[in-house]
């Protein structure tokens, strides 16, 4: 490391050098030397003790797929051969920009006439308490690897703050050197910055499947430890135990030196097109830079500002003009790739094809017949095609009914038409990979009288379980049938080509957990659904798995997510409930002082027998159910797809017509059935006697009490359209009644679309079907009734008391509040 | 911190993922402040351009939000009704900084004007 002498003619030659013996640094002197090898005299000062090799392969080098050796780019030869002075494990520490020197740690002194900072970047250290413990460490350079392999050795548990490319691979990595890795990632889904939620939710399920824990949401609040690292603790106050922390939650550029010295800096060194900076005779290049207000974090870039460094540097300026970046994770088997903006901007539009049996996921954004952006998860071969015509511009018109094929499929052969590529398809090719279903089984099945995508389902099977192969099936329909083809029953919404009734059946047969489990398994056509099929995916999965499920607020509407009833000037109306109708003094005053106390403008008595309180604003709901939880009322569901009320006649205890306690026996209903979510909302009536004070025969369920018993009635409905009930049956008593009720509920809850009243439904399926599962087959009724009990141990929850608490309070109240006179400028 | 152009609002991670919360103005409208499902920030008067429904109460989906009263869908990016309906947001520009939220001073001021 000392201080070379070089022939006469060298010491004449401009004197270049380079800070940071990095990927870019020494990829612009390669470049340099392409053009023009004796042009400058080169020193490069690295902090490392290395010579120059290929960052990406650290993680290869973690995983033990390959040595350091093979990853070095040049080796100490190649340093000699172009008679570059190499100075390793030596900072530079100061530019000093009058002298034209750099000076670093060994106290060293060198002139240049030309300076080229590339000093990459730094990892980002989240600033939490332990951060400095040993067995604390970043993944950036060969010595954290080296780290990292001890730390490995021992085994344990090793915790990965970071669910992004580095992290992921850094987890990657410590698994397979035999440690039990959890991931902490802050956001909702894994690198969320290349990766839609779609693609997200299959690599995480991908990774657990490889015995990762990965906790997404999840915010670090300190390291623990004495001596060293003994784990971590998140603020829920969850603590994982861990001898080992790679902290990969990001990188910042690497511009201490050049702020010293008094460069522009922005987010990095800013730099125009040929990578000099604010002074002439220093230039910078690599991830350390800022160009154009952008900075980048992968190599692709670099590559090009290098060359256009080393045109520059010998004169023939060609230019940097910045550069569309794409990802790839580079982990065995998980095939992810992304590129562009696939955020789904204003006028883009998404082409998505999910192949659920081979776990594939392909998403292309296409703008003005343009791709904008790809995300490919399990078959990433096509990434490439699509990234080099996203960068070309290129007008992808002619094919984009096929684009999402690939490149084989979509310019191969000239078979620009689907329905002639389905027609050139053999009576043996496999249609439906589910169900292994042929061309030739399908077209049997359509001669043989199946006549709608439906008809095929149910006849043989083909298109029925995840749905990828319906676009052929339709074409088959089409090219078989011409325009005989009967339309199936409409599909949930344009997110799928499934109905509620495929969709639900799916999700219990295939015991579907969440909302994106169920878009990727069925073949959602959106990344992240819409407003009609979110609401109804939520309540579907909540109604298969009680108790289990956790109910996704950001798929309600707004009513069921602030528990009240929202009005057309943005405030809310709250609805106590009011067990059968009835009330106490202490119900009214609760509700008079609240009507005063929030300045409500109206009350009114509901249709339904209750009091409303109009005119709230969403600030005061916690308060205003604070105040009425402490009268003892809860929340009258008035808002939700759920029981409603249960209205009642005063009965036999007051009238004179009144066979039985009709009031007595809706208090008990509605404390048995309120809470329930349903597919759509629900009214329950109960009148003492047939004169039907409390018109329970326009009811969802109705109950005529006669002297001999109770007629119990179902789908009513007083709304748009007027339906009388259909009798169900007569039972004996109270509790027969109750019971029946329950059971009704469920098999509307289980089997009603989502948004279907109890009307539609029951003209759907027929009276004579409700009346064989309730009131003919005694095993079934209990069955139900049995499983509705269950699922409201867990419903029967007040959600006002939860938000009266302080829970969610986010909900309510701004996030800033400006007075504009006030801000200062 | 607060800049001349910039107001600081809090952090990202205060607004739910796919979802929304509100920025209050005195002697204006709200502000509707969105997050969507891959990360981004948006913010729009809290004011649906069919009837004046708070968009801040609807459902966030891709780019877009449904307006809670009578479903229309407005993009995120620029204020427009999209599909069949007709109509425009404020759009009130916004910056991410270190996980701070940013939103432009003088949109914001001109929402309460
Ligand atoms: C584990 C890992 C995996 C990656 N995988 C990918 C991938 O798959 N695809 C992709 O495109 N990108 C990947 N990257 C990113 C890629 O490695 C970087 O974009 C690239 O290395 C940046 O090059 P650079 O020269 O700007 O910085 P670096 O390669 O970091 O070089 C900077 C060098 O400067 C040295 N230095 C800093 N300050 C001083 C100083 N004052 N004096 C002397 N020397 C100094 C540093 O020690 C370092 O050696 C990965 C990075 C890592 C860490
Ligand atoms: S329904 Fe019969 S019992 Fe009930 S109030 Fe009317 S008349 Fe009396
Ligand atoms: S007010 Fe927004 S859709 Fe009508």
């Amino acid at each position: 490391m000392h201080h070379q002498s070089h022939p006469a003619a060298a010491l004449e030659r401009e004197h270049l050098v380079v800070i940071g013996n990095g990927m870019a640094g020494c990829r612009a002197i390669e470049e340099l030397i392409a053009r023009d090898p004796s042009r400058y005299r080169v020193t490069i000062f690295g902090a490392e003790p290395h010579v120059n090799y290929n960052r990406i392969m650290l993680s290869p080098v973690l995983a033990g797929e390959k040595s350091f050796d093979e990853i070095v780019i040049n080796d100490r030869q190649w340093y000699a051969a172009n008679g570059i002075e190499l100075v390793t494990s030596d900072p530079v520490l100061a530019i000093d920009r009058t002298a034209r020197t750099v000076t670093a740690q060994s106290g060293r002194t060198v002139g240049y006439d030309r300076l080229l900072i590339a000093t990459g970047s730094d990892p980002f250290i989240i600033p939490v308490p332990g951060k400095d413990l040993p067995g604390v460490i970043t993944f950036r350079d060969m010595a954290d690897v080296d780290h990292m392999l001890a730390a490995a050795g021992k085994g344990g548990d090793a915790v990965v703050i970071g669910g992004g490319l580095l992290g992921l691979e850094a987890a990657h990595g410590l698994t397979l050197r035999g440690m039990k890795v959890t991931v902490i990632h802050l956001m909702p889904t894994l690198m969320e910055r290349q990766l839609d939620e779609a693609a997200g939710w299959l690599l995480k399920s991908a990774l657990e499947a490889r015995g990762q824990t990965i906790l997404t949401q999840a915010n670090t609040a300190e390291i623990v430890g004495t001596e060293a690292v003994e784990g971590v603790r998140l603020k829920d106050g969850t603590l994982i135990p861990a001898s080992l922390v790679v902290m990969a939650v990001g990188i910042r550029p690497s511009v201490a030196l050049a702020r010293d010295a008094g460069l522009a800096v922005g987010r990095g060194i800013q730099v125009d097109d040929h990578m000099v900076t604010s002074d002439p005779a220093i230039l910078a290049v690599g991830e350390c830079v800022e160009h154009d207000g952008q900075v980048y974090g992968l190599v692709a870039p670099l590559w090009d500002m290098c060359r256009a460094l080393a045109d520059g540097l010998v004169g023939s300026h060609s230019g940097y003009r910045g550069s569309v970046t794409s990802t790839k994770l580079k982990v065995a088997g998980l095939d992810v790739f992304s590129a562009g903006d696939f955020s789904g901007t204003d006028g883009a539009e998404d082409i998505v094809l999910r192949d659920a049996s081979r776990g594939i996921y392909k998403r292309v954004v296409v703008k003005d017949d343009r791709i904008v952006g790809a995300v490919l998860y399990g078959d990433t071969g096509d990434g490439g095609w699509y990234f080099d015509l996203l960068k070309r511009g290129e007008d992808i018109g002619a094919i984009r009914d096929m684009l999402i094929f690939g490149q084989a499929f979509a310019s191969g052969g000239g078979v620009a038409d689907p329905k002639a590529a389905v027609a050139a398809l053999s009576d043996t090719a496999e249609i439906c990979g589910c169900n292994g279903v042929t061309k030739g089984q399908v077209v049997a099945c359509i001669d043989a009288g199946g006549h709608s995508l439906d008809a095929v389902r149910a006849g043989c099977k083909a298109s029925a379980s995840c749905g990828s192969c319906t676009g052929i099936v339709e074409t088959l329909l089409a090219i078989t049938l011409g325009d005989a083809v009967e339309a199936g029953p409409r599909t949930m919404c344009n997110c799928t080509s499934f109905g509620h009734d495929d969709v639900r059946r799916e999700i219990v047969a295939q015991q579907m957990r969440s909302i994106p489990e169920v878009m990727q398994k069925l073949h959602w056509a959106t990344p992240d659904g819409c407003s009609s099929c979110r609401p109804a995916l939520n309540y579907y999965l909540l109604c298969a798995l009680p108790g289990e499920y956790v109910d996704d607020q950001q798929s309600r509407f707004v009513n069921e997510r602030m528990h009240a009833n929202i009005q057309k000037d943005g405030t809310y109306s709250v609805v106590p409930r009011m067990w059968g109708g009835l009330t106490t003094p202490r119900e009214l005053r609760a509700i008079a002082d609240v009507v005063e106390k929030y300045d409500a403008p109206m009350v009114k008595v509901t249709g339904g027998q209750r009091l409303d309180i109009f005119g709230i604003k969403k600030e005061d709901l916690p308060a205003v159910w604070a105040d009425l939880n402490a009268a003892g009322m809860v929340s009258g569901h008035a808002y939700g797809k759920s029981l409603r009320t249960v209205k009642t006649c005063v009965g036999s205890e007051w009238c004179r017509f009144g066979t039985q306690d009709s009031t007595g026996l809706g208090v008990k209903i509605e404390r048995m059935t309120w809470g329930s979510w349903m597919p759509h909302k629900f009214k329950i009536a109960v009148s003492g006697c047939p004169r039907n004070c409390a018109e329970a025969t326009i009811k969802d369920f109705g109950v005529v009490c006669v002297d001999s018993g109770y007629e119990l009635s179902v789908g009513g409905n007083g709304g748009i359209k007027v339906r009388a009930t259909d009798f169900l049956c007569k039972v004996a008593t109270e509790a027969e009644a109750m019971h029946y009720c329950a059971a009704f509920i469920q098999l509307y809850r289980e089997e009603a679309r989502y948004l279907e009243r109890t009307a539609p439904w029951i003209e759907r399926v027929g009276v004579d079907y409700i009346r064989a599962r309730i009131a003919d087959d005694a095993e079934g009724r209990d069955a139900l009734a049995g499983r509705f009990h269950v699922a409201q141990q867990f419903l029967q929850d007040d959600p006002w008391a939860a938000r009266a608490a302080g829970a969610e309070r986010e909900q309510h109240a701004p996030m800033a509040r400006f007075t504009p006179h006030a801000v200062p400028a | 911190m607060l800049t001349g152009e910039w107001l600081d609002i809090g952090w990202a991670d205060e607004i739910p993922v796919r979802g929304s919360r509100t920025v209050q103005v005195e002697g204006g409208d709200d502000i509707a402040v969105f997050r969507t499902g891959d990360g981004r920030v948006f913010a729009l008067a809290d004011r649906c351009p069919h009837k004046g429904g708070r968009l801040s109460q609807g459902i966030v989906h891709g780019g877009a939000v449904a307006c809670p009263l009578h479903n229309w869908r407005i993009a995120l990016a620029t204020g427009e009704a999209l599909g069949e309906d007709k109509g425009c947001t404020p759009v009130i520009p916004v910056k991410l900084s270190g996980g701070r939220v940013l939103i432009c001073r003088a949109s914001t001021m001109q929402a309460a004007a």
